[in-house]
């Protein structure tokens, strides 16, 4: 395979690894990083791509792991510092601007979740992805992943909820 | 759109239990411009979601021609044959070094009187050598005696 064809099989699926990876770290360098890491990791797999069933589920179980050991480590390494989008929100005064704003809520609150609901709706409601599909990813049952993706949607719900009652929460 | 599909729709999202069908459908409903007063508090849900799908995987791939990890037979069979050399360095070394031959020759003397003789200067000789070595420790007793003075 050489590198055209490999970006050809690698394209649809790309940014889907690009915003799961910043799904769960959050910052968008960190996630370019992971995607990066993942992607040459596939490149140099090459020979053995045609083996597998969908080269886009293994992308993304490395994906997974990948992003969950750089957690691990910067846990382990003390690096507290969450990335929050040190954009400077301005009062929205038409629309759009305030639908963003209430974008940028859920956003944070999703990223509060913990990781493995994260990865979940992420999966399930950004990318539509089938629950057969995560499942395998995720190495859980689809059961488990229905009981998960249910409570994260109503913590979403409830968190919202409260900050649009209290004001910026 | 009917309203109560609508609402019924939601609360299977809640649980969990609607198709990806259904959830384009909540979507694609929640991103139009008509929604109804008491289900605007979804809005910012499934507008993020469709929003956040369309980030985009900007950088550049860094790709180099595969090194490939498996490596060539050239450099396993380099492998053994060093691996095999190495091996049987070791093993000689330590076969040799371990049948020495013990025969030295230290000499024999037949005669049992000469062999006697021999063996008494020898022995006289020891214990010369060892009554020098005592001699030269005597000034310890000086220790002694000063510190038998000092506890008693």
């Amino acid at each position: 395979m050489n590198q055209k064809e490999f970006m050809q099989l690698v394209n649809p699926f790309k940014d889907k690894v690009f915003r799961v990876a910043k799904r769960l770290l959050v910052s968008t360098e960190e996630a370019e990083d992971a995607t990066q890491e993942v992607l040459v990791k596939l490149w140099n797999r090459n020979e053995t791509l045609g083996e597998y069933k969908s080269v886009e589920a293994v992308a993304m179980t490395m994906t997974k792991n990948y992003c969950l050991d750089q957690l691990k480590s910067k846990r382990a390494g003390n690096l507290t510092i969450v990335h929050n989008n040190f954009t400077d929100r301005e009062a929205g005064l038409h629309k759009q601007a305030e639908d963003r704003d209430t974008w940028q809520w859920v956003e944070r609150i999703m990223n509060d979740l913990p990781e493995q609901q994260r990865l979940i709706v992420q999966m399930r409601d950004v990318e539509e992805m089938e629950f057969e599909e995560i499942a395998e990813i995720l190495e859980m049952t689809e059961q488990a992943i229905r009981t998960a993706l249910s409570r994260a949607r109503k913590t979403i719900r409830e968190n919202l909820l409260k900050t649009h009652r209290y004001g910026i929460g | 759109m009917a309203l109560d599909r609508i609402e019924n729709l939601i609360e299977k999202y809640f649980d969990a239990k609607t198709t990806i069908a259904e959830e384009k459908e909540l979507k694609a409903y929640f991103t139009s411009t008509n929604v109804a007063q008491h289900l605007e508090q979804y809005k910012p849900i499934f507008g993020y979601v469709y929003q956040a799908k369309q980030e985009q995987f900007k950088a550049t791939l860094p790709l180099h021609k595969p090194h490939s990890n498996k490596k060539s037979p050239m450099t396993f069979w380099l492998s053994v044959a060093a691996s095999a050399t190495v091996f049987l360095g070791v093993g000689l070394f330590t076969y040799h070094s371990f049948n020495q031959p013990e025969t030295q020759n230290l000499g024999e003397i037949n005669d049992p009187e000469i062999a006697f003789r021999e063996t008494q200067k020898a022995l006289n000789m020891i214990s010369e050598q060892v009554n020098k070595g005592i001699g030269s420790m005597n000034y310890l007793n000086e220790y002694q005696q000063s510190k038998n003075k000092i506890f008693k």
